[in-house]
């Protein structure tokens, strides 16, 4: 028998006896795609509006009319006077509130500044700006178009956030979620199962046996470089015909590249099982190093452009904000290799890295 | 025969020497006690001797091979258990008897052969597919040192192999490594307790990584002036600043 063989077939064993480890590789990618897909989206529907119209006249219903058809936005009811806004937004029954000032009409025909106002209940701060965002965007549409681009538009919303109205939610996530997900699979799983090899103490006898320590390490990675590029395999099917994210780049070098990123992932979890004998060390040490920096700093949830200029820099060692870019390169732009080999090299320099890295350390502990 | 040799047998850690020019001989099918306090090297020389770690100086064979060329083959001959046991608790008795067979290279029929010699030998029909991690201290004891020989190994080195294990199932172990013995196997074992060291052919003490002693157990406590291993090893640890 293979001894190789014998090696990778009891690893398996171990996976898929420990009800832990499965739930990990299986059910936290499947609930993080489908919760941060559909839960924690950012595109908003049916918010509920409430309408102040102080001016009654065919533009301002008009424009009440677009919002309402938008599929964004659901009216909660008419307001009668500007003191029924403060009531009906402490009571949290409303997101926003679109006002029009008497003499709105008028005012626009006759080429005169009027303003609409947006009110928008800011204590959650993401809905807000993009509510405004989509409002903002039908109110400037409408005014494009009744003044069929002749005139200049001269409708001021009180606002100056701008949002992408097409922006859908999904093709945000998915990226995130995937580099997320392979890199807790990979990174922590391995150097979990490794330093726990250790605290068992059957690590020694290995190092004892026939098998050299590339036969070992290899032996103990190769099952989960199988089943996280299972993972990232379903996360993109997820993802395309879930989610509705498009593919429109080559599907070939998406899949080259997830190869690449969980070969990264790997090696830094070997790297991390290198420097530590305990299992419940690394998994933190995955958890503190990687999990939450990846969710943070890679442009995931918060993007990069926003953060104080340490944290951008700091954003740079972040791997996952590479394969971020290029999931999103090749699904979204459909762009190819000649436009990622930035990306792709440095996450390359990553995994030569800290596989020498890991190399140097278990020399040093062997001689 | 001699199965292990060792001559200036020497390990250096930067300034710190941790084995320093030791020299014995080990016969086949002797068994070998090695003994000594914690940090007196005995880990050091076993791992030399394992071809885990490259010696500083002097020379050593195991099994016919040289420790510096042919490591390789001398891991092919050697069998290690630890006083962890090193079985797979989430594996069956079945299965890591098939995982330690198939990494030293036997081929399924032997190890269904093996398997079978194992729990007739240790009364194991009934629990042969249960997890290792269900059974008793003394039974993953008795299952590693079998483990250990699963491939015929010419000399198995048992790193303190019978800690936390009460006195009934030790000397059922004892009784294991006899009869490994006297088929041939080369014993090579370091214990924390003298009673054991009585049970040894010869016995090697080692303090501050020099081998003080080695005799047999009953050479060694006449030349002493004691009447237990106990006192040898406590006229020759008292001497020095290493405690356990």
């Amino acid at each position: 028998m293979n001894r190789f063989f014998v090696f990778v077939r009891k690893e398996f064993y171990h996976i898929l006896r420990d009800r832990r480890t499965l739930l990990i590789l299986f059910g936290i990618p499947l609930a993080q795609v489908l919760l941060f897909g559909f839960a924690l989206t950012n595109e908003i529907k049916d918010a509920r509006i409430a309408i102040l119209d102080q001016d009654k006249s065919v533009y301002s219903k008009e424009i009440g009319n677009r919002l309402l058809s938008s599929g964004y936005f659901k009216l909660a009811g008419y307001l009668q006077s500007p003191k029924q806004l403060e009531a009906i937004f402490r009571k949290g029954q409303i997101k926003l509130a679109l006002v029009f000032p008497p003499g709105f009409s008028d005012d626009w025909q006759h080429g005169k500044k009027t303003q609409i106002q947006i009110l928008a209940d800011a204590s959650e701060q993401n809905t807000a700006i993009a509510l405004n965002g989509y409002a903002s965007a039908i109110i400037q549409d409408f005014a494009a178009n009744a003044t069929g681009g002749s005139r200049p538009m001269s409708i001021e919303i009180a606002s100056r956030m701008v949002f992408n109205p097409n922006l859908k939610g999904a093709f945000v996530f998915v990226p995130g979620v995937m580099a997320m997900v392979l890199l807790l699979v990979s990174a922590m799983m391995t150097s979990i199962t490794l330093a726990r090899e250790k605290e068992t103490g059957t690590m020694e006898v290995l190092f004892v046996s026939p098998l050299n320590q590339i036969q070992i390490i290899l032996g103990k990675v190769i099952p989960y470089l199988v089943l996280s590029f299972i993972n990232g395999c379903v996360i993109l099917l997820l993802g395309v015909f879930v989610l509705g994210m498009p593919m429109a780049g080559n599907l070939i070098l998406l899949l080259a590249e997830t190869l690449l990123f969980i070969f990264l992932s790997l090696s830094i979890g070997i790297f991390i099982s290198s420097i530590t004998n305990s299992q419940v060390v690394a998994m933190f040490m995955s958890l503190m190093i990687l999990l939450m920096p990846t969710i943070f700093l890679s442009g995931f949830i918060f993007p990069i452009e926003s953060m104080p200029v340490f944290l951008q820099y700091f954003s740079n060692i972040i791997p996952a904000k590479y394969f971020i870019n290029i999931v999103k390169g090749i699904m979204i732009k459909g762009i190819g290799l000649s436009y990622l080999i930035r990306e792709t090299l440095i996450l390359l320099g990553m995994a030569a890295l800290f596989i020498l890295l890991s190399l140097r350390n278990l020399k040093t502990r062997v001689s | 025969m001699s199965t292990v040799i060792a001559n200036n047998l020497t390990k250096k850690f930067g300034p710190f020497t941790a084995t320093d020019s030791i020299t014995f001989q080990v016969e086949r099918g002797e068994i070998f006690g090695f003994l000594g306090a914690n940090g007196a090297g005995k880990t050091t020389a076993i791992r030399m001797l394992c071809g885990l770690l490259r010696p500083s100086s002097g020379e050593a064979q195991v099994a016919g091979y040289d420790v510096y060329r042919q490591a390789d083959k001398i891991k092919e001959r050697i069998g290690y258990m630890s006083q962890k046991f090193s079985l797979y608790e989430d594996l069956s008795i079945r299965e890591n008897i098939k995982f330690y067979g198939g990494i030293y290279g036997l081929s399924r029929p032997v190890i269904k052969e093996k398997t079978q010699h194992i729990i007739e030998e240790l009364q194991l029909e009934n629990v042969v597919d249960k997890l290792v991690g269900s059974l008793p201290l003394g039974w993953k004891q008795r299952l590693a040192f079998s483990v250990a020989l699963v491939h015929d190994p010419e000399v198995v080195f048992l790193d303190e192999p019978t800690g936390g294990v009460d006195p009934l199932t030790r000397r059922q172990f004892w009784e294991m490594i006899y009869a490994a013995a006297a088929r041939g196997t080369t014993i090579f074992i370091t214990t924390h307790y003298m009673d054991e060291a009585e049970y040894c052919n010869r016995v090697s003490i080692m303090v501050d990584g020099k081998i003080q002693a080695l005799d047999t157990p009953t050479g060694l406590k006449k030349s002493f002036g004691v009447d237990s291993m106990d006192g040898v090893f406590q006229i020759l640890a008292r001497g020095t600043s290493t405690k356990g």
